[in-house]
């Protein structure tokens, strides 16, 4: 791309990271009734978010590139790297926290301790930011852990006993694996000398070769860690019960901004640590591929038994995020695009049904896939936004989860692993099959009558508060527009091929 | 061993018949009583100390050591003994009882709002 | 005067002319004696680090009289660390109990224990503060006796101002186990002192060490020390003296008191005596780790939230004498040879300090917060503080970044802490203490969560709740936000510890 990089300043990652942290500690010290002032600087703080990540784009475009690095030890500092793979997920970030927030705004009106919501949503976002721009494995484990504290007052919101069980399991799960990820982290730092982030990994083929067993256990260690925000199984038993904490919470956090940090975890594992070539080597990549594939299906498999609507969309989540790993553990660029840009195909997609999860439940009460018989006729823009979410989830064109399977298939077949078409193939059939019945559930069957004549749910001029139809609509939108537009060199698949091609994994 | 000798293991077997006698009495006084038993056990010890250098020489440092160390012990066995009045006047026994850690105290007990 | 010498001055007579200030009996002499205090503290100890980044460690001869009749205050990068968390934590309690104890003109001294408590605080307080930056500058091991023996005496004094039956027994045990600890300490001192003929650690430092009156010394001085510092398992006084003291004297005694003990443990192990012996440092490194898992699965089963706070305490101090085996030259472990570093290990000298540092903040902060809580519902239990995150949610706050701070979570101190005691222990192989480190970790989480959830349950919301004054809930918030944050710089620290480092007088 033909670009002169608008601005060239080095800070700005630390700008980006900042830009939900103010507003978050800020929104610590307000008080709770002073709800307009912390919605504008929450939006504020997303649109600030949104603008520079679109600065760091237009730069990176031009060749630019940024780096900010504050000394916390000598030898050991958090670094902030703003490249095409950190902007990836970043962008992701930005875009998606601004319309949770508007979308959180209304789905929380009136309820209590909004103020401790809305200051820690944004201290994940900041978390989240961090992960996504972390040049080494210090930095990238720094915020990676503060992420999982960061996320548990959201997850024991509601305060219910059923919440807060939820909250300890959720504990139980990441920091459990994050004190694992930690020794890891160290002892690849004592093994490796360094804790860098470099494109094709840091560590010595003939350094695995000298000491099989150690590296086996770092990267065993490592892949735990990542591994349980990435939902791999069997650690990802926290993600369907973290469905307890409110739409928003599952929305940003659970479809995109923690369990995506855990599948960037696992790309910046075997591509930026060890090296995908190492990596396949000494056999961990077959052995990430090769979990991810069983995930894949069997988290697919137990979606179909549920009836709570967000279970099936946690246990599809658990599912997608193997595409990711399954992606980026094979060896060749194409699986590895494929990978990175379900990333972001992922993120939309899933966003939007959990949007309209929130919705259904907000405003006519029903969690339950039994009792959402007829919604379509009582919200028509809801339900055709998660159409279109669905649609993507089980892989038809032109919704945007096409294109990463399409890539995913090319690249399994470029790294002679056929089998892995198999898989993407059961999966979709697996999709429609929990999918399709809640769609027909929703446009055939007869609705509750006391929706139409408005007794117990009143209607509105929009079908239920526009706070949150709009962003269900406006995601939906992109994920159509991520399948139509792919070719643009500016859709998130031009946005990966451009990684690969820069070879900056 | 010299007769001088004689006097540092003096004054360790003092020193560890009072530790004996503070660990096994429990009445509150014996143990005050075995501390400072202990002190003299040490000045004893460290009134010893230069003879094995020099037995002729009169070394000022241990004597310093020793009347401060006395100071220092007459202080603590005061606040000692003030203290041991209260958990009498307090707990109406002289003996300290026995605290099981595992077991917690009834946290409901009676506090006056501190 | 040079720089040195007004700074170390400051901070020994600094406080305790403030002491006398505040023994005047009026409402404003307690305040300005605090206020005295925490400055010249504060100005000390910062002072101080300046100083001896820039040449290094340095010494003050008192009264220009020199070793060995003379006594001279010393200080390194290890005494200046020390001397600033305790300036800091200081000033934050000091601040706090102005409002904790109540209007003094309304309290008199003479009838009530509450009058009394709050006449008293202050002047032992800062009597101890003088004693433990004493410690922290001795050079020679009988002012290091007299230093330890005030701050004991002054810190058994302020445990029974809570006039309860509970912490005047607690008290009394404490102020017997501190006695008969300094008793063991100045029988090592004379016997180390007829072997060698010397006082000055200095001296003592070059001296031949490998005696059996100097071994069985120094084993006389640790068991001291160890008591002192409640190591696993002479912990068995710190559980109720903590708990049953006032708020800002348990949070002054868990996060200070205990450090001057282990300061002077440090010194004689390393300093003076070059690292001991292999079995004595794996011993001491054993216990800590019992001491770990000892405290903190104690700390799940106590019911009252001071005394789960308390063996907190017991189980953090744990991870202090884990740096002991870890920064010997050879790289003990107890799982075959290890493969060690030349000489001593920096990261394990660093990260150990670091979490002593993280430790004294976190542990202040939630001392605090929990007084916060028990002023507010005017009960200990932890079935009682029920709700209590929802009307002070700034204490539910500090508590909660104490508690991260004390599991070793990012951006905290302890996480860099941990960190570093990590990166020792695995290139030395000492796969036991990895396990020990990170199971630790886990149980912490596993025991601040445990308060956590008795104070957001909103169901058994008990009636009566008492406003706490805004102050208190600031210094524990502050002190709280220091301990957590303090992991995104550690260069200053890390490069100060090197000024003098593990063997300042080899």
């Amino acid at each position: 791309m033909e670009l002169t990089p608008l601005l060239e300043w080095n800070a700005l990652p630390l700008a980006i990271v900042l830009s939900s942290f103010v507003p978050g500690i800020a929104i610590m010290f307000l008080r709770e009734e002073q709800a307009r002032l912390r919605n504008t600087l929450n939006m504020a703080g997303a649109v600030a978010k949104v603008a520079l990540v679109g600065l760091m784009l237009q730069g990176v475009a031009g060749g630019a590139s940024y780096e900010w690095a504050l000394e916390v030890l000598p030898g050991l500092s958090l670094t902030l790297r703003g490249d095409a793979l950190a902007l990836l997920f970043v962008t992701l970030s930005a875009v998606l926290w601004l319309v949770t927030t508007l979308y959180a705004i209304a789905y929380l009106e009136g309820s209590q301790n909004r103020r401790r919501f809305f200051a820690f949503f944004s201290l994940c976002v900041t978390a989240t930011t961090g992960i996504a721009m972390a040049g080494d494995l210090f930095t990238f484990v720094f915020f990676y852990e503060a992420l999982t504290w960061a996320t548990y007052p959201l997850v024991v919101h509601k305060g219910t006993p059923e919440a807060i069980r939820a909250g300890r399991a959720y504990l139980f799960y990441t920091l459990g694996a994050g004190a694992i990820l930690v020794v890891g982290a160290v002892w690849f730092q004592v093994e490796a000398g360094t804790v860098q982030f470099a494109p094709g990994g840091v560590v010595d083929a003939a350094a695995v070769a000298a000491a099989p067993v150690v590296w086996a256990f770092i990267f065993a260690f490592l892949l735990i860690g990542m591994g349980v925000k990435s939902a791999l199984f069997p650690i990802h038993g926290w993600l369907p019960t973290a469905m307890v904490a409110p739409a928003p919470v599952s929305a940003l956090l659970h479809a995109v901004a923690v369990v995506k940090a855990g599948a960037f975890g696992v790309t910046r594992l075997l591509h930026s640590l060890f090296g995908i070539e190492v990596a396949w080597e000494m056999g961990a990549a077959a052995v990430v591929a090769a979990i991810a594939a069983f995930t894949i299906v069997y988290a697919s498999v137990r979606a179909l038994a549920q009836n709570d609507l967000k279970k099936v969309l946690a246990f599809s989540t658990v599912s997608q995020l193997s595409y990711i790993a399954l992606g980026v553990a094979l060896l060749d660029p194409l699986a590895h695009a494929g990978g990175l840009v379900h990333l972001v195909h992922q993120g939309i997609m899933k966003i939007t049904l959990f949007f309209c999860a929130g919705l259904i439940a907000q405003t006519l009460g029903v969690k339950k896939i039994s009792q959402m018989g007829g919604v379509a006729r009582r919200m028509p823009l809801t339900m055709a936004a998660f159409t279109v979410g669905a649609l993507g989830m089980i892989g038809l064109p032109p919704v945007a989860g096409f294109l990463s399977k399409w890539y995913l298939g090319l690249g399994a077949l470029g790294a002679g692993q056929p089998w892995v078409i198999g898989v993407l193939l059961a999966s979709s059939l697996l999709n429609a099959a929990y999918f399709l019945p809640i769609l027909k559930t929703a446009y055939f069957d007869d609705p509750d009558p006391s929706w139409a004549t408005g007794e117990r749910v009143p209607r509105t001029r929009w079908e239920a508060d526009w706070r949150m139809v709009v962003p269900a609509l406006t995601t939906a939108a992109f994920s159509l527009a991520a399948g139509l537009l792919a070719a643009s060199s500016w859709s998130p698949l031009g946005w990966a091929l451009f990684i690969i091609e820069r070879g900056v994994l | 061993m010299t007769s001088l000798d004689l006097y540092t293991w003096a004054g360790v077997a003092v020193f560890l018949l009072a530790l004996h006698a503070v660990v096994t009495r429990a009445h509150l006084i014996w143990k005050v009583l075995a501390i400072n038993l202990m002190g003299t056990g040490v000045f004893l010890v460290l009134l010893a100390a230069p003879a094995r250098r020099d037995p002729l020489m009169a070394d000022p440092l241990p004597q310093g050591m020793v009347l401060t160390g006395i100071v220092v012990a007459v202080a603590a066995t005061a606040l000692a003994l003030g203290m041991a009045l209260r958990v009498v006047a307090r707990t109406g026994s002289p003996f300290l009882t026995v605290e099981t850690e595992t077991a917690d105290p009834d946290p409901d007990a009676p506090e006056a709002p501190s | 005067m040079t720089g040195a010498e007004l700074w170390t001055t400051a901070v020994v007579f600094g406080p305790l002319l403030a002491s006398l200030v505040a023994l005047g009996g009026r409402a404003w002499t307690l305040r300005a004696g605090l206020a005295l205090g925490s400055a010249t503290a504060l100005a000390g100890s910062f002072g101080l680090w300046v100083e001896v980044t820039r040449e290094g460690p340095v010494r003050h001869l008192l009264g220009g009289w020199g070793a060995p009749l003379g006594i001279e205050l010393w200080a390194d990068g290890f005494s200046v660390v020390m001397l600033a968390v305790t300036a800091v934590v200081g000033a934050a309690v000091s601040l706090y109990s102005t409002s904790y104890f109540g209007d003094l003109s309304q309290l008199d001294a003479e009838k009530s224990p509450a009058g009394r408590a709050a006449r008293y605080f202050a002047p032992l307080w800062l009597l101890l503060w003088s004693a433990l930056n004493g410690i922290y500058l001795s050079a020679d091991l009988f002012n290091l006796y007299v230093t330890l023996e005030i701050l004991g005496l002054a810190a058994a004094a302020l445990v029974t101002l809570a006039v309860t039956p509970k912490a005047t027994v607690a008290g009394m045990r404490y102020l017997i186990v501190s006695l008969v600890g300094s008793m063991l300490f100045l029988l090592g001192v004379a016997l180390l002192y007829t072997e060698v003929g010397t006082l000055s650690l200095e001296e003592l430092a070059a001296a031949d060490l490998s005696g059996s009156m100097a071994t069985s010394s120094l084993a006389l001085m640790t068991v001291g020390m160890a008591a002192k510092t409640a190591l696993f398992p002479l912990h068995g006084w710190l559980p109720p003296a903590h708990a049953g003291a006032p708020a800002p004297a348990s949070a002054l005694l868990s996060a200070v008191v205990v450090k001057g003990s282990f300061f002077i443990l440090v010194r004689l192990w390393f300093a003076v005596y070059g690292g001991g012996s292999d079995g004595g440092l794996l011993l001491m490194g054993g216990l800590g780790a019992a001491a770990i898992l000892w405290g903190s699965v104690l700390a799940l089963r106590q019911r009252s939230l001071k005394r789960v706070i308390a063996y907190s305490t017991v189980a953090q101090l744990g991870y202090l004498f884990i740096m002991f085996p870890l920064l010997a030259p050879e790289g003990l472990s107890l799982a075959g040879s290890g493969e060690g570093s030349a000489g001593w290990s920096n990261d394990a000298w660093t990260g150990g300090i670091l979490l002593a540092l993280s430790h004294a903040l976190a542990k202040a902060a939630m001392f605090m917060a929990a007084g916060n809580m028990t002023y507010a519902v005017a009960k200990d239990a932890l079935r009682d503080i029920s709700g209590v995150a929802h009307r002070l949610p700034m204490s539910f706050l500090a508590f909660g970044l104490g508690g991260l701070s004390l599991a070793g979570l990012p951006p905290s101190a302890g996480f860099v802490g941990k960190w570093l005691l990590l990166r020792e222990a695995l290139a030395a192989r000492g796969w036991f203490w990895v396990a020990v480190i990170t199971a630790g970790g886990l149980l912490t989480i596993a025991y601040v969560l445990m308060v956590l959830r008795h104070a957001l349950d909103r169901e058994a919301s008990s009636g009566e709740f008492r406003p706490v004054p805004k102050r208190m809930e600031w210094a524990a918030l502050l002190l709280a936000l220091a301990a957590a944050t303090l992991g995104v710089r550690a260069t200053e620290t890390f490069q100060i510890l090197l000024q003098g480092g593990v063997q300042p007088w080899s």
